[in-house]
């Protein structure tokens, strides 16, 4: 099924982009794309270190993604 | 709830007489304000400017929950979380939060809970620019 990547902060500097489609497996947890994520971008291994958000909203580890969900790599934020 | 919140995420400069007119209220016997300041250097490396990046649609939405937290948990009337992006010089100001509440121990400590939590959750991103180079700050201190 089809996601959105939302890249942030240091992340949008590595991956070298602010967004990216990807096909990942029906019914993946977010645990589960965050291993498909450190495996296939070798870039993220020294920045391992970021929150998911999906659809605007944090989430668990073992939340389940759905198909077109907006998936965003949040790295430890320093506003204010 | 709304209609005591005043959120807000802008390229433009902050404006603090805005936010303490938004929670003045003549019901009200204390206002606290907190104005995040843009410092010169840290840890012993000056400073040259900040730039601040966000992923807006979700911070505004972490705002506002940080918000009607505050009015839920704290003796408060009215609250505004104002944030700034973009390039920023020393002594701007990034953050504005401004909390009214009939009594001062009240808006004292939502103002904490605010820049407390806002520090933690909301996705805002700093990065520091120096004379030899940049870099994203990495903690929230």
């Amino acid at each position: 099924m089809k996601i959105t990547l939302l890249f942030f902060g240091i992340l949008k500097d590595i991956i070298g982009d602010t967004s990216k489609e990807l096909q990942v497996t029906e019914s993946i947890t977010v645990d589960g794309l965050k291993t498909h994520l450190l495996q296939k971008y070798k870039e993220l291994t020294n920045f391992s270190n970021f929150s998911i958000a999906v659809n605007e909203e944090y989430v668990k580890a073992n939340d389940i993604l759905k198909t077109n969900d907006v998936v965003a790599l949040i790295p430890p934020v320093s506003g204010g | 709830m709304q209609q005591n919140t005043s959120i807000k995420i802008t390229s433009k400069k902050l404006n603090i007489q805005e936010c303490y007119d938004f929670v003045q209220d003549v019901s009200c016997g204390g206002i606290s304000l907190f104005v995040g300041t843009v410092r010169n250097q840290t840890q012993d490396k000056e400073v040259t400017l900040l730039d601040f990046s966000t992923y807006q649609s979700m911070a505004i939405k972490e705002m506002q929950k940080i918000a009607d937290r505050a009015l839920t948990d704290f003796h408060i009337l009215k609250i505004a979380i104002h944030h700034a992006k973009g390039k920023l010089q020393i002594g701007d100001i990034p953050v504005v939060i401004a909390v009214s509440s009939p009594h001062r121990k009240a808006a004292f400590a939502a103002c904490q809970f605010a820049i407390d939590t806002l520090k933690e959750t909301v996705p805002i991103w700093k990065k520091e620019h120096f004379a030899d180079g940049e870099v994203w700050v990495n903690t929230h201190p």
